[in-house]
């Protein structure tokens, strides 16, 4: 028929992916039943047909073609259910019918690909890809020389449509089965033909060469069956198919074709690289819909609209059968004011949107996922011929001297050789893949960012997910790529993706970072949460600071991590505000994370050129603003103070302004104990007590006033934060505190003066504190001393105040109602200060002195 | 701003959004502001003349030609149908058809989305009558979606329907018209609810004399409702459920805002005796476009993703900040419209909620503001007064 003679070849014009297309090709057949079918595809796939047969083999797949010795130049020809070139290969399979592939030989597309000339600045892959497409009106602007002709698009405007996508959908993929099997294709093929004579080639300029080819083999299988085959290609084809040429005319054609060795595999594909967005040339817009239109038997609307039904409940939206009926209606209704034959996909997402989702995108961007596009994964058979992949990883295993083996091995790798780096590389781009052949361990050799261990083990498992990971790409390169921005799309956490630049910049993978900075900087624009956005910017800095190492361009990056690090300046003291104990320590970890950070941040804006002053400055104004706000808890205003005065950013006596304003008597006991615990916290505070006695003095007098009630709230508060110190810092404090305030300190604490260098304990052992006369009142001590030994229950010496201390515990307070002189006496074990009257004068290093034991009990008792 | 100046600010600025060419239709009689049905009244009978498709009953036009009537087009024997509405065509026809399907129709929307106006225009179209019309406040009480009585009749004739005063909505189902209900989610949700008998049982029992009012075809129910705002009553899912629900979205283009703020100030500021201020226009421009970034949640290069504020920040607010700075400029300053003169009028209008609010706007001042070229000056102008 469309080929000329009533008994000459049939010529089966499709469009790729069209679900119409691929019903009338099975009519077709089943019409004609030809003795050999050929397909547009790269006749190097012969060989893989018998492969489309089997029962493991599920669409969608693509065959895939490759330069052999370089996997990174590849061509798709992806096929799904509803792809006509898969019906037909289905049903001569079925039948036992030979198939052939027709196209021009991978070897050379592949090779002419390579060519600038061909194909300036578009990747290799582009070119098959487009060509699939030459009959879909779903075409990328092609950055080719020529204009090319989208023949739907033309056909399309010709018949007043200003989409062609709704136009084929109207005119072919909706329209019935008609009487004649061959009728559409005999409708489609005189379009073609009167677009071919008026455009040519339409400025596809390799298609002349393939064309010639498609001939050259039709001829061949003519030979070989006689008259009754079936050609399967794109319509836009059939034209030049039926022309009448010379076989020496064609050769010329494909003459000083350049070449490349090239194998062929099939790999599984997937309905989102179907989908258009995903930057594949043969996309098209809808493959799960396309899908649902080959696959439903009848009343394609409804079960659509039931579809989406059941997948709107299983996301909790209230849809009812009644949604369902007037949804149909509704679309019914908008397809006869748009004077369309059938409901097509818009309508249908009209409908919903009205119906079932008052008004709402939320259900509509679910339903495009989930079932316009779909989640559908095709598989492969096993004994498919390997993935490029694989052979890539093996060539890379060589080129690196990384043998696989099953034995585990450690491996030391130093990032400032080249070879080490790029095992490193490899090792990460694994794992991103989901390929853990090494594992990273902690140095042993040192913590230098240069180094890095990894454990090696090849198990046999990882050929399978080699193969799995054969879906992202042909090289590890391009698959980790993929796979890094795949997952940074659907990661569900801010930190996750900050993770994933990390692992990025670790695999070296430039191209990822833009996508997976762009998805960062979406999510934090979006995180309401500081603490989210505190979390993830230690990581985020460090990756700047690997990128640093490595010599990757970290601008980006660095670009990123500042915004983040402005949005937690911003939203940093209003979160502080109203937080309970827990929240409270919670945000103390993230000021000091991002207190860090900043710090890391500054060095490396820094050494880039950028000003790092103004960095830490806002900084410094932030934690300001914290320090300075009364509903801010006391832990996290005592963190701030300090952070501020480690950075020297308060002014001298600054820290004393704040403490003392801190400690004030009108503030709660315990939130004053949470000052103290986020201002000498953390195992170097210590330090800063011993070196400053002002504070050390703050701290103390604030501790003899705290009234009784309070005062077993506040100890667990102060245990702990005393616990932390160093025995070292513990055991100075305590002895800072038996021997009383120093002469000078007293004029410390009421005038201010910095203690210079402190006096060795001893030189003053004799001497008085202030406000006390010289010497021991011994009567007066010893009226206290059976008292405390009960207390203590010990009958030793407190010189090795440490030991004894654990006595002393919580409880010691509850035990002592004697008289109200022990009362006293407590009060003064308490404070560090001993200013109790009965043991206030025992300066002499007497063992019994309570406030040095006491204080040594707190200091060191919940270190236990 | 109070509420009720936003409102009516509101639908002036939608009549200006999507009236276009309408305003120059010729008055009809005295009237301050002539019903749709008459103003256009040339163009519905052009469309009626042409109009050859099937007509639901009851209908004055086929779904088709009331979807030209609203987005404009040019008919056959070149009569020239103005555009009502600018806007997506789908959201029109999806509307249209609604009304055909006999479900009854919910246009939501934020407020100066020109709900008001699509809906009389509807009406007109459908059943030549825009008047069948329900005001809804937080005061409405039954009586005006169901019927009232005539005391002076039931007392002197008893009980019968004579003494009977139907709502709007009463008549509309008695005569197959559309009838319309404005701000849908300010009436108490118990006098909303007695729509749902008359949308899915297409009936209202009069108990009080055993009879019932059945609607003929050709009822249907136009009602509009504030999305942003959330109303004051949300609906009930029984009476939501009998909607089929329409979005109006804000205006497309910054080119197509810019252009009815700055109208609309003009207009505003006539009235006011201000004078006009051509030099404004950058600043309205960047009014417009920091309303438009913070609503979308977006910069409009769509290279920063941003947190957006409580608050509506509709076209509506955009003029009255605008005007508000021109009264500023002109009555305090040179009676040039500078950064300053807008910089308050825009953090009152975007720090709704004094805590999240606040983070959403410095966030924005310092990631985008601080950033773009020549906004050197409006940064400054907002931090002075966000100090």
């Amino acid at each position: 028929m469309t080929g000329g003679s009533a008994a000459g070849p049939v010529l089966l014009g499709v469009r790729h992916h069209g679900p119409g297309s691929a019903r009338a090709v099975r009519a077709a057949l089943e019409h004609c039943a030809p003795r050999a079918v050929l397909i547009e595809g790269p006749p190097e796939a012969d060989d893989l047909v018998p492969l489309a047969a089997r029962e493991d083999m599920r669409p969608p797949v693509a065959l895939l073609a490759h330069v052999a010795d370089d996997p990174g130049r590849a061509a798709f020809w992806p096929l799904a259910e509803f792809s006509p070139e898969w019906v037909a290969l289905r049903w001569a399979l079925e039948r036992g019918v030979p198939v052939r592939f027709i196209d021009l030989p991978a070897a050379h597309s592949l090779a002419m690909a390579a060519e600038p000339e061909t194909e300036p600045g578009a990747e290799p892959r582009a070119e098959p890809e487009e060509e699939a497409e030459a009959a879909s009106g779903a075409r990328a602007e092609a950055p080719g020389p020529a204009v090319r002709v989208d023949p739907v698009r033309v056909l399309a405007e010709t018949a007043g449509y200003d989409d062609p996508e709704r136009w084929w959908e109207d005119v072919v993929e909706h329209r019935g089965a008609g009487a004649d099997a061959l009728a559409p294709f005999a409708a489609l093929a005189e379009a073609m033909a009167a677009l071919r004579t008026a455009y040519g080639d339409g400025g596809h300029d390799r298609d002349p060469v393939r064309e010639a080819h498609m001939r050259l083999r039709l001829r061949a299988a003519r030979r070989e069956f006689g008259d009754r085959i079936a050609v399967v290609c794109g319509a836009w084809h059939v034209p030049a198919l039926a022309r009448r040429t010379t076989a020496a005319a064609d050769r010329q054609l494909l003459k000083g074709l350049p070449k490349e060795k090239t194998a062929v595999t099939w790999v599984p594909w997937t309905h989102r690289r179907l989908a258009r967005r995903s930057g594949y040339g043969a996309g098209i817009a809808s493959p799960g819909w396309y899908g649902h239109l080959f696959g439903a038997p009848d009343r394609p609307v409804e079960r659509w609209l039931t579809k989406v039904a059941r997948l709107l409940r299983e996301e909790d939206y209230p849809v009812s059968s009644a949604h369902v009926i007037e949804a149909v209606r509704l679309a019914e209704g908008l397809a006869a004011v748009r004077g369309r034959p059938l409901p097509g996909l818009a309508e249908l997402d009209d409908a919903v949107r009205a119906v079932m989702g008052g008004g709402s995108d939320a259900p509509s961007a679910l339903i495009h996922d989930r079932l316009v596009v779909g989640e559908v994964l095709g598989e492969v058979p096993e004994d498919a011929p390997a993935v490029p992949l694989q052979r890539d990883i093996a060539r890379s295993q060589r080129a690196l001297r990384l043998k696989p083996e099953a034995a585990e091995r450690e491996l030391e790798l130093d990032l400032r050789k080249e070879t080490d780096a790029g095992r490193s590389r490899l090792l990460h781009r694994l794992r991103l893949l989901g390929i853990p052949w090494g594992e990273r361990v902690r140095s042993r050799a040192g913590r230098g960012t240069f180094r890095e261990t990894w454990r090696l083990r090849w198990e046999p498992e990882l050929t399978v997910r080699v193969a799995e990971a054969g879906i992202w790409g042909t090289t590890v390169l391009a698959a980790a790529t993929a796979r890094a921005a795949a997952d940074a799309t659907g990661a569900a956490a801010l930190a996750e993706v900050t993770a994933l630049a990390e692992r990025c910049l670790l695999a070296g993978l430039p191209d990822a970072l833009p996508v997976v900075m762009r998805v960062l900087a979406d999510r934090a624009a979006l995180d309401a949460d500081v603490g989210h956005l505190a979390q993830a910017l230690p990581a985020l800095v460090r990756s700047v600071r690997y990128g640093d190492v490595r010599g990757t361009d970290g601008a980006a990056l660095r670009e990123v991590a500042l915004g983040l690090a402005e949005r937690v300046f911003v939203g940093l003291p209003p979160a502080c505000a109203g937080l309970d104990a827990d929240g409270a320590a919670e945000m103390r970890s993230h000021l000091d994370a991002t207190h860090q950070a900043v710090g890391l941040l500054g060095q490396v804006a820094g050494a880039a050129g950028e000003p790092s002053a103004p960095l830490r400055q806002r900084w410094a104004g932030v934690l300001r603003t914290v320090t300075g706000r009364d509903a801010v808890p006391g832990l996290i205003r005592g963190r701030a103070t300090r952070l501020l005065l480690d950075e020297g950013q308060l002014a001298d006596g600054g820290a004393e302004r704040l403490m003392r304003s801190a400690l004030s008597p009108g503030t709660p006991p315990a939130d004053a104990a949470g000052w103290i615990e986020g201002f000498v916290g953390g195992a170097d505070g210590g330090v800063l007590l011993v070196h400053d006695e002002r504070l050390l003095a703050l701290v103390d007098g604030w501790l003899t006033s705290v009234p009784d009630t309070a005062f077993t709230d506040v100890l667990p508060l102060l245990r702990r934060t005393f616990a932390e110190y160093e025995a070292g810092a513990r055991r100075t404090l305590g002895e800072l505190v038996r021997r009383g305030p120093s002469p000078t300190l007293g004029s410390a604490r009421s005038g201010g003066t910095p203690i210079a260098a402190r006096q060795p304990a001893g030189d003053r052992l004799d001497a008085a504190a202030p406000g006390f006369g010289p010497g021991l009142d011994r009567d007066r001590a010893a009226a206290v001393l059976p008292t405390l030994r009960l207390l203590l229950g010990t009958d030793r010496d407190g010189g090795d105040a440490n030991d004894a201390g654990d006595a002393g515990d919580t409880s010691d307070r509850s035990g002592t109602n004697d008289s109200s002189g022990t009362n006293k006496v407590n009060k003064g074990n308490v404070g560090i200060n001993a200013n109790a009257d009965t043991n206030g004068a025992d300066t002499n290093g007497a063992d019994t002195n309570g406030a040095g034991i006491h204080g040594a009990n707190i200091l060191t008792g919940a270190g236990r | 701003m109070s509420e009720s100046t936003e409102n009516s600010e509101n639908s002036e600025s939608a009549e200006s959004t999507n009236m276009t060419a309408a305003g120059e239709g010729s008055a009809a009689g005295e009237a301050l502001r002539p019903h749709a049905e008459d103003t256009f009244a040339a163009e519905l009978t052009a469309l009626a003349a042409a109009d050859d498709r099937p007509r639901p009953e009851r209908w004055r036009l086929s779904p088709w030609a009331v979807a030209t009537y609203l987005l404009g087009g040019t008919l056959a024997d070149g009569t020239v149908i103005t555009p009502k509405y600018v806007g997506p065509r789908r959201i029109v026809e999806v509307a249209v058809t609604t009304l055909a399907t006999d479900r009854a129709l919910l246009l939501l929307g934020v407020p100066g989305t020109a709900k008001t106006w699509v809906s009389e225009h509807l009406a007109a179209a459908v059943s030549g009558d825009s008047t069948l019309l329900v005001q809804g406040t937080a005061g409405t009480p039954e009586e005006s979606i169901r019927y009232g009585w005539n005391y002076a009749r039931l007392l002197a004739d008893g009980p019968g329907r004579e003494a009977l005063v139907p709502s709007p909505v009463m008549r509309a189902m008695a005569q197959g018209m559309t009838a319309r209900v404005e701000e849908l989610t300010r009436i108490p949700a118990d006098v909303q609810d007695t729509l749902i008998t008359i949308l899915s049982e297409k009936t209202l029992p009069i108990p009080e004399l055993g009879q019932e009012v059945q609607a003929v075809r050709g009822f249907n129910l136009i009602a509009t409702a504030n999305d942003r705002d959330r109303g004051v009553n949300e609906l009930s899912s029984a009476l939501r459920r009998r909607f089929n629900t329409v979005v109006l979205p804000l205006p497309a283009t910054p080119d197509e805002e810019v252009d009815i703020v700055a109208r609309r100030v003009a207009q505003i500021g006539r009235s006011l005796q201000l004078p006009p201020a051509p030099e404004g226009l950058d600043e309205i421009r960047r009014v417009v476009t920091v309303f438009r970034e913070l609503r979308d949640g977006g910069t409009a290069d769509g290279r920063t993703r941003l947190k957006s504020p409580s608050g509506t920040l509709s076209t509506a607010e955009a003029i009255s900040v605008v005007t508000n700075g021109l009264a500023l400029a002109t009555h305090f300053g040179d009676g040039v419209l500078r950064p300053g003169d807008v910089a308050a009028g825009i953090l009152g209008a975007v720090v709704r909620d004094p805590a999240a609010d606040r983070v959403v706007w410095q966030e924005y001042l310092e990631a985008v503001v601080r950033e773009r070229d020549g906004w050197k000056d409006f940064y400054r102008a907002c931090r002075e007064v966000s100090a």
